[in-house]
């Protein structure tokens, strides 16, 4: 049984530790990668699929027509829609909710909605303080639309050709 | 004197180490392992169950919730069944964005794999690094799909939307001077195939960094060389696929010896181990980093050469386009059509499979004629790997066991389901 030198200096020198060490420092001096949230943010795709919002035409008039494509095509049921005709003729929703817990957030409502009116915008940093909030109705959904209308739209158009 | 008695003990189901909601059950001699008893259904959420009453594209966002770290795979095989059943293949673009997604895919899940591996047996840094690139391809896949890890993005007969042209950049803040904004956008100037490119032309160094904490180190080797020996025979008998085959030896590997999509167009290699331990595992997954890394460059190659049609042009399966869909009558039929039936696949059954990164994941549907599955039966390859854990871990000590289920690269969703 002979002593194996190599061994030995392999054994005493840890030079695989101390190798992996030059690694850990090495990374002292480099570029730090860390986000200070909440100051600065990560880049946010157009695509991006966070709360939802209802939108209105320019005029004002909302663009809901109570096709109830998206309560149809949602996998999670989330989607509650009643509808009647409205004074002047034309079909309207009564009720439009979401239930936020349910929602899977797999974007199919916007894929399905005609008249580009149920949208998934990139607010991803919402609460509930109770458990009541999690259903939000209609009018909690246009007003979040009204309010980043302009993202939203620009947002639509930069992904436009891909749809 | 008193008796002496096996020591029953209980890991998880909140342990940090057991991967998600595991429950073992150990008998114990001691400090070493006499049997162990996997108790699994914690995560069950009757995905086979809730496709069944749901039509077939409405079931994707669910397939990604199976293996939650590896997503567009999962999906993958869903789409292929679907495929498989209605016989038809997707434009060559579309196979050749499933693919690099897949091999993205892979790198994820195996940077994952890797980190908390390393952290359940004591290297804090590999974990830091590893989510380091994960961002990276987070980002890939939040610009294709919109999530950052539901994707969504797979559908029968392609994909939904085609590669972006241009990449999120960071805003300015206070935080940073402008010369620290521009050189974080650097990446993010061109399309997301010039994000990917670079990421790949920097990913080979990271490894290099992981293997050089790891491979040599002399307590990684000392917690995983011959700890969860699998003999090759063994690894067949229990139903091994994936790394945990191929450390055992076996070349084995879908996307070679049943190529689907383009695999058969792509130059990769397999590694395989040659021990059948858990070290053996950790070398054959981190070289198939470097082989993912490799396919997706060509990938990349190949996409950037060929624009093209990332769906197929079959109203019965795929909706219109939108501006299509709101000038024709026809088209917005379609549409309707399709958003609230769906479309009904021929009676009968089919099973596809692919290398997903833990394995062979296998989807076997049954339809009869609806627009629904009749039944659908998911084979996860965590399962198989799982129900082995008593094989693998009798005789060892305590602490092994952690290092065996890290091994193992189990993700309670899938095996749930």
């Amino acid at each position: 049984m002979g002593i194996d030198i190599k061994q030995l200096y392999k054994t005493f020198s840890l030079k695989e530790l101390r190798k992996g060490l030059g690694v850990t420092g090495r990374q002292l001096f480099r570029k730090k990668t860390t986000i200070m949230y909440p100051e600065e943010k990560t880049p946010k795709s157009p695509r991006f699929r966070g709360l939802h919002a209802l939108r209105r035409y320019p005029n004002g008039e909302e663009r809901c027509i109570a096709c109830k494509l998206c309560e149809a095509v949602c996998p999670a049921l989330a989607i509650t829609i009643d509808s009647e005709e409205r004074e002047d003729g034309t079909r309207r929703t009564t009720r439009y909710d979401i239930d936020l817990f349910k929602c899977i957030y797999c974007g199919f409502c916007e894929e399905a909605c005609p008249v580009d009116s149920i949208v998934l915008t990139d607010i991803h940093e919402f609460h509930m303080e109770s458990n009541g909030e999690r259903l939000i109705e209609k009018l909690d959904l246009l007003k979040i639309g009204d309010q980043f209308e302009a993202e939203i739209s620009a947002a639509r158009k930069q992904d436009a050709p891909y749809r | 004197m008193s008796e002496i008695r096996n020591y029953t003990m209980n890991f998880g189901p909140q342990h940090p180490a057991a991967h998600g909601v595991l429950r073992i059950i150990m008998e114990m001699d001691g400090e070493v392992i006499e049997r162990c008893d996997p108790h699994i259904g914690l995560l069950h959420r009757g995905t086979e169950k809730l496709a069944e009453s749901k039509p077939y594209n409405q079931s994707i966002g669910y397939m990604d919730r199976l293996d939650y770290v590896s997503m567009m795979c999962n999906e993958h095989a869903y789409v292929m069944v679907i495929e498989k059943m209605l016989g038809v293949t997707p434009p060559l673009r579309a196979q050749y964005i499933r693919v690099m997604f897949d091999e993205i895919t892979r790198i994820l899940n195996h940077c994952l794999w890797l980190g908390a591996h390393a952290l359940d047996i004591g290297a804090m840094s590999v974990f830091l690094y590893c989510f380091r690139e994960r961002e990276d391809l987070m980002d890939c896949y939040e610009a294709v799909s919109g999530a950052r890890m539901h994707a969504t993005y797979y559908r029968p007969g392609g994909v939904y939307r085609d590669l972006p042209d241009s990449m999120p950049k960071y805003a300015a803040t206070d935080r940073h001077s402008d010369d620290e904004t521009r050189d974080r956008n650097t990446d993010r100037e061109g399309s997301l195939l010039d994000f990917i490119e670079a990421f790949t032309d920097r990913f080979p160094g990271c490894v290099d960094e992981y293997e050089t904490l790891l491979s040599d180190n002399r307590i990684w080797k000392q917690r995983t060389v011959d700890i969860g020996i699998v003999s090759p025979e063994k690894a067949k008998a229990l139903g091994f696929s994936g790394a945990m085959l191929r450390g055992s030896g076996i070349e084995w590997d879908l996307r070679k010896k049943q190529p689907y999509e383009v695999y058969d167009r792509i130059d990769f290699d397999i590694p395989v181990g040659t021990n059948g331990d858990s070290y053996d595992r950790y070398l054959v997954r981190v070289e198939e980093m470097r082989q993912s890394n490799r396919i997706i460059q060509q990938c990349i190659k190949w996409l950037k050469d060929n624009p093209g049609p990332v769906m197929l042009d079959d109203y019965k399966l795929a909706p219109p386009s939108r501006e299509n869909m709101k000038g024709d009558m026809e088209s917005l039929i379609h549409h309707f059509k399709l958003f609230t039936e769906g479309y009904c696949i021929p009676a009968g059954e089919a099973y596809a499979a692919i290398e997903h990164p833990k394995g062979e994941f296998g989807i076997y549907m049954v339809s009869d004629g609806a627009n629904k599955p009749y039944r659908l039966k998911i084979r996860a390859p965590g399962f198989p790997h799982l129900a082995a854990l008593n094989e693998m871990s009798k005789g060892h000590m305590l602490a092994d066991m952690v290092a065996i289920i890290g091994t193992q690269d189990i993700v309670f969703g899938e095996i749930d389901r």
